[in-house]
């Protein structure tokens, strides 16, 4: 293995170059993961070194959309951790019934399929009518999937039992219309959601929302991005209002802990507090 | 193993963690490892063992019963400290940044596996450097085999199973075959062994 020291110079300079060239800031990343996914690129890119690939990134294009599919996740699914909307049901539903209008912000919605379960839950409790949602993600490409709607017809149908888990009061298949393998997602789930592309490593807050749905996001920032996110979140927020993360993102090791309560820890729910 | 001991490096090492993975038969493996580890054991111990991703933490409750020390599931971020073991959750990588926290991943699979234990190891190669051993324990998989090649090209020590003492031999048998495994040994000899370099301080300088 070649010395690592080297190694970590010429990827701050890979990360540089895709911030500079194309404006994709992933300097912020966790670092670990992200070299992880620079070392496959190299494997696959037939370099022999990471500073190899520099010259390549700046000139080509296309080597770096290759690179850029590295660099991007997104592992959703429909009512993923099912007990996260029970929970939503529970403890979140009752105080957005209070308010006569409700906004959130689906922070990271990726190819959409978390915005489309919480639009569910909303319509289920009998409050999507008073709600906004807006979902947001910097990569358009997967935001563009997202407010298609369309799905694998054989994943939804595996996303029934995660419905019912989560606490669904019909039938999963009438939010859906199939066509042999591809399904839409009901017309009427999309009325009160706007997609829009927004960067939460360099883009600031746009109105003031009730609940924030950010999860499995912020652990691929390191942690500066991620105190940049959560203060976007925070600001954003009412008093009151509620943050919901994904299952392994605590609070606890954030510059914002103070400002919030916990509601369901196992849910990763929290309420911003009344008083600063 | 005494002889082979002493061809190790003269400057004694003084490490700065543990980093573990098993795979099926492991528990067993883990828990006669960890319970012989002694309380006033200091290094933090990394584990990755093969989970269904339905596991909801049981395989840590399990671990913690047996090992003198904390077992968590750690969160994303979480600071290592010592005296602690940290068992990778379902469904998450675990990795280790420079700066001694932890990092959690949702990237692909590796080896069919999340967590594997080749992400584990291959970022504790980079965070650790020579100040890390690495222990691959039975397991039906080859998960860890490539792993234990950057830890020990990092400088770091590797140890496996002896692979006829493993329930399933396949796993510490490729690490093995892979040339980069410094000592082959039974788990109540691993266990032996972590508490004799655990105890090592750092002689730089000596």
């Amino acid at each position: 293995m070649k010395d690592s020291g080297t190694e970590n110079i010429e990827i701050d300079l890979l990360l540089e170059s895709v911030y500079r060239r194309y404006g994709y800031d992933f300097r912020s990343y966790a670092r670990a993961s992200i070299e992880r996914r620079i070392r496959q690129f190299l494997a696959d890119s037939g370099c022999a070194s990471v500073s190899e690939m520099i010259p390549k990134i700046l000139h080509d294009r296309e080597f770096f959309s290759r690179l850029a599919r590295y660099f991007s996740i997104s592992v959703t699914e429909m009512f993923r951790d099912p007990s996260v909307y029970r929970a939503v049901r529970e403890k979140v539903v009752p105080l957005l019934r209070t308010w006569p209008h409700f906004k959130v912000w689906h922070a990271g919605c990726a190819t959409g399929e978390e915005v489309y379960s919480l639009a569910i839950v909303l319509q289920e409790e009998g409050v999507y009518a008073r709600a906004t949602i807006y979902a947001t993600d910097f990569n358009d490409e997967v935001l563009e999937r997202a407010r298609e709607g369309i799905y694998e017809t054989a994943k939804l149908q595996e996303a029934t039992k995660n419905y019912q888990q989560a606490g669904g009061k019909g039938s999963f298949s009438e939010y859906y219309h199939a066509r042999y393998d591809a399904a839409a997602m009901d017309g009427s789930l999309k009325e009160r959601i706007v997609f829009s592309s927004h960067n939460l490593a360099s883009d600031s807050v746009f109105g003031e929302m009730h609940l924030v749905f950010c999860r499995n996001v912020l652990i691929y920032f390191n942690r500066d991005l991620q105190n940049r996110a959560l203060g976007l979140f925070t600001e954003s927020l009412v008093h009151g209002g509620f943050l919901c993360l994904g299952a392994k993102e605590d609070l606890r090791f954030t510059e914002v802990s103070d400002r919030y309560e916990v509601v369901d820890l196992k849910a990763r729910i929290y309420k911003k507090k009344e008083v600063p | 193993m005494r002889q082979k001991e002493a061809q190790q490096p003269a400057c004694h090492v003084s490490y700065e963690a543990v980093v573990m993975g098993g795979s099926a038969g492991g528990f067993k493996a883990y828990a006669a490892i960890l319970s012989a580890l002694p309380t006033d054991f200091e290094l933090p111990v990394l584990v990755v063992q093969h989970l269904h991703p339905g596991d909801d933490g049981s395989f840590a409750r399990h671990l913690a019963r047996v090992a003198l020390h904390p077992v968590i599931e750690p969160c994303d971020k979480e600071r290592i400290e010592r005296r602690q073991v940290y068992v990778a959750p379902a469904n998450y990588h675990m990795l280790v940044e420079r700066n001694g926290t932890i990092a959690l991943s949702l990237e692909g699979k590796v080896n069919w596996s999340r967590p594997s234990i080749d992400a584990l190891f291959e970022s504790a190669a980079l965070a650790f450097g020579q100040r890390v051993i690495a222990v691959i324990l039975s397991g039906a998989s080859i998960d860890g085999a490539v792993g234990m090649r950057a830890i020990k090209a990092a400088g770091g020590l590797t140890i496996a199973q002896e692979p006829a003492t493993a329930e399933y031999p396949v796993m510490p048998q490729a690490a093995i075959d892979t040339g980069a495994v410094d000592e082959v040994l039974s788990v109540e000899e691993i266990g032996r062994r972590l508490i004799e370099l655990g105890a090592r301080k750092s002689q730089i300088g000596v």
